[in-house]
């Protein structure tokens, strides 16, 4: 099997299986100090050894000598990646390999694992010019479409919330309160990437850090089920959950995508339904869980379905595995709202203990074989 | 893949890499001397800690093979409704507890793989000795409703009855087939669960699950007999692995057991797991003379009433008619023998301050009806029935051993040949 993968290795691949790379490759040797570029990392710079090497196996050997946690990509001149190792913490080595093709790449790394980091040119000579294969541009092209898409349809309905908050019109905020979410749920992975915009909008109260002030939606969410009020200071916060989803619709054209970030992104989807929706910590209390459920797994389904094409010719097993277990959910979670063209769901209250097992049972069996798919659309 | 195999480091191939795992072997030892430090002497190293145990062979390793220190069995339901499906996850089982109970990673390991996929193996046994990890699968009576199996399911494989005093939870009963894992380390008889959980994902789920940490009885009489929860010595006339012919006539399902449709299960036998809680803190507060005369047998030396030595052939009538020994022995029960193989549990407190203890009830027996229903019956009168309730249970067929490397859990049950 893994010879198999490496046969169809692209530019775009990140490899670190070195032994099989030498076994199918006669153009490349990991074991050859030539094909490695040792990169010297620290917080103010990003030392490379070479500047120029010829088109195949390539191997950074990362060392970070300065006092902050650091990354380190190989960039395509558009900032597309081909391959990064991230949380190189300080005084730790790492290696990166790819395999390159001809053309102008960049080395960079990232102090602090922020910003666009610290770059040094890397020129590629020989070979063929280096392409990636354009079904998996179209797909990236396409979810970030999508995921503008959720940030757009998602502002109109966070508005009918917040007016129903500052109307003071209880079961109005409450009506509003799950549909305002789904946008975010289905795309949670690209604001969550942004790093800053998941804690003020979408933080429980268990997952504060100290000092933070709660704010965003579970904060209202206990105002409204729990307090059963809306005073001046939830009026406030709705305004500014307006605020802070308003900067997130303006940047997620501007996220980081990649086909590995969407695959990944997928599981991670699943992950949150996982740890918080089937356990019910995520609407602890309006119970409306079963909407970001559900939300979570069109958006994992979003990414795969676009992938699909290439991950049916890498692992056609995985992708009929994937087509049975993303039907088996749904159809699971169909059997909670009456109408499955409504996002109205049973109260995650009233779904005993017996259903929430079959409900992680059907996730369990979805997200297996979902965290192979990055490595299919990598190959 | 001789690739995998040159590259996947093996557990036991790590061993002599470094320290690691040679001061797991010791503090697992030092457990096992701990458990013995009331005795006198020490337990003779019965077999290596550290080796692997045969996987092949007629029937399935972790039944008669020497019991094992660590314990962690898992039921499962199957979800899937495909029969090939669930005879590819047979065949994949089959491979992964090749390679783990060689002290192996599964699949391709648990590092080294492509960086953006998981690796197949969960790493947590990586340096770890094979640990004499034993795998033993089983069938339970569900299982039989599923994939056109009605007419295949033995005879010997009745539902339990309810027994006098059974306080069943149905989340810590049945189960449509188990996994048995036996290991000197606890991590990597977990480690097995766990992976064979994973590799199952999509096709069963776990239903329930138990760890044990000591082991209750043993399977090899040259060495000290271990003791229960409550202090007693246990299993002392239990069936030993080298007596082959009591295994034969108690444990080992023969030709003449079954019909032509559950002749699959020849060189298999048949397993009641039961999950016994003990009312410790009451148990502790009971003089040692009424300690004594419950179970029939003194508690220091684990004589029976009347005699000096342990292993002294017991005199039933100068015992209590109650005593635990007395009605569990084979004189009362039409000659009835199991082999046991269960494990002391603490699974926290109970949130009434106390441990949520007892007895992981493991008995191997050719024939159910004649084994753990006559003796479980001949129980109701227990005087031991004050200090324990039965809280989980569970009957499974387990079938023959896999013979070969290209034999699988089960082939005798669903291959269309066999």
């Amino acid at each position: 099997m893994r010879a198999a993968r490496l046969s169809v290795v692209t530019a775009v691949t990140a490899v670190t299986a070195l032994t099989a790379v030498t076994g199918c490759t006669s153009k490349s040797d990991a074991k050859d100090g030539d094909r490695v570029i040792s990169v010297t990392a620290t917080d103010a710079k990003c030392e490379t050894s070479k500047k120029e090497i010829s088109a195949g196996h390539v191997e950074l050997a990362i060392e970070n000598k300065g006092s902050k946690v650091t990354e380190v990509y190989i960039l395509f001149p558009d900032d597309r990646i081909v391959s990064e190792r991230e949380n190189i913490g300080p005084g730790t080595k790492q290696r990166v390999t790819a395999e390159v093709k001809a053309g102008d790449y960049r080395i960079a790394c990232k102090p602090g694992m922020k910003g666009t980091g610290i770059r040094q040119d890397l020129k590629v000579t020989g070979g063929s010019v280096a392409k990636r294969d354009p079904r998996l541009d179209k797909a990236v092209a396409a979810y970030r479409e999508y995921a503008q898409e959720q940030a757009d349809a998602t502002l109109p309905l966070v508005a009918t919330f917040v007016k129903a908050v500052k109307a003071g019109d209880l079961e109005a905020a409450k009506a509003a309160y799950a549909p305002s979410r789904i946008g975010w749920e289905r795309t949670e992975p690209v604001a969550e990437s942004f790093g800053d915009i998941d804690p003020e909008v979408d933080a429980r109260a268990d997952g504060l850090e100290a000092g933070q002030t709660w704010t965003g939606w579970h904060r209202l969410e206990k105002a409204l089920w729990q307090d059963k009020k809306i005073t001046a200071a939830e009026k406030t916060l709705a305004d500014r959950l307006t605020t802070d989803l308003t900067d997130w619709q303006k940047r997620v054209g501007k996220a980081m995508i990649t086909p590995t970030s969407m695959a990944n992104g997928a599981k991670e989807l699943l992950d949150e339904v996982a740890t918080g929706k089937v356990t019910g910590e995520e609407e602890r209390y309006s119970h409306t869980d079963l909407v970001d459920f559900k939300a979570n797994v069109e958006g994992a389904q979003k990414s795969y379905e676009l992938l699909k094409p290439v991950a049916s010719e890498n692992d056609a097993a995985l992708v009929t595995e994937l087509d049975k277990q993303f039907t088996a959910l749904n159809t699971l979670l169909d059997k909670y709202r009456p109408n499955t063209t409504s996002y109205v769901f049973t109260s995650y209250d009233k779904v005993g203990a017996a259903q929430r097992k079959e409900l992680s049972d059907a996730v369990n069996a979805l997200a297996e074989p979902l965290s192979k798919l990055a490595a299919a659309v990598a190959k | 893949m001789t690739e995998t195999q040159g590259s996947v480091p093996s557990r036991r191939s790590l061993i002599g890499w470094g320290g690691a795992g040679l001061a797991l072997g010791a503090a697992a030892a030092g457990g096992a001397v701990a458990m013995t430090r009331a005795g006198e002497d020490v337990e003779p190293a019965a077999a290596d800690a550290g080796a692997a145990v045969g996987f092949h062979g007629a029937y399935q390793a972790g039944i008669a093979t020497p019991v094992q220190d660590r314990l962690h069995f898992a039921a499962f339901d199957v979800t899937t409704t495909d029969r090939a499906e669930f005879v590819r996850l047979l065949k994949d089982w089959t491979e992964a507890a090749r390679r783990m109970t060689a002290g192996k990673a599964v699949g391709e390991g648990a590092f080294g793989g492509l960086a953006e996929a998981p690796p197949d193996d969960t790493g947590e046994a990586l340096g770890l000795k094979p640990s004499r990890l034993t795998l033993t699968v089983g069938f339970g009576p569900s299982l039989f409703k599923k994939f056109d199996l009605a007419g295949r399911r033995p005879d010997a494989l009745v539902d339990l009855p309810t027994f006098a005093g059974d306080a069943l939870d149905a989340a810590r009963s049945n189960g449509d087939l188990c996994v048995q894992a036996c290991a000197d380390d606890p991590q990597v008889a977990v480690h097995a669960i766990r992976n064979l959980a994973r590799i199952g994902m999509g096709k069963v789920v776990i239903r329930w699950s138990q760890l044990g940490f000591g082991k209750t009885s043993s399977t090899t009489p040259d060495a000290q007999t271990p003791r229960n929860l409550m202090g007693f010595k246990d299993g002392t006339r239990n069936i030993a692995g080298t007596e082959t012919d009591r295994l034969k006539k108690f444990v080992w399902v023969g030709e003449k057991d079954v019909d032509a449709d559950a002749a699959w299960m020849v060189g298999g036998s048949y397993l009641v797991a039961r999950r016994i809680r003990m009312h410790i803190e009451t148990w502790d507060r009971t003089s040692l003379q009424e300690q004594e005369d419950i179970f029939g047998r003194d508690k220091g030396e684990g004589a029976p009433v009347g005699k000096a030595k342990e292993r002294d052939e017991p005199f039933l009538k100068a015992m209590k008619p109650d005593a635990h020994v007395r009605l569990a022995h084979p004189d009362s029960n039409h000659g009835s023998t199991i082999l046991r193989r269960g494990y002391s549990f603490t699974d926290g407190t109970d949130g009434l301050g106390r441990l949520e203890a007892g007895l992981f009830f493991l008995a191997y027996q050719r024939d159910v009806r004649e084994g753990f229903i006559r003796v479980q019956r001949n129980l109701a009168t227990d005087a031991l029935n004050e200090y324990i309730q039965h809280v989980g249970s569970a009957v499974f067929a387990v079938p023959p051993g896999v013979r070969d490397k290209d034999d699988w859990w089960g082939r005798t049950l669903f291959s269309k040949e066999a």
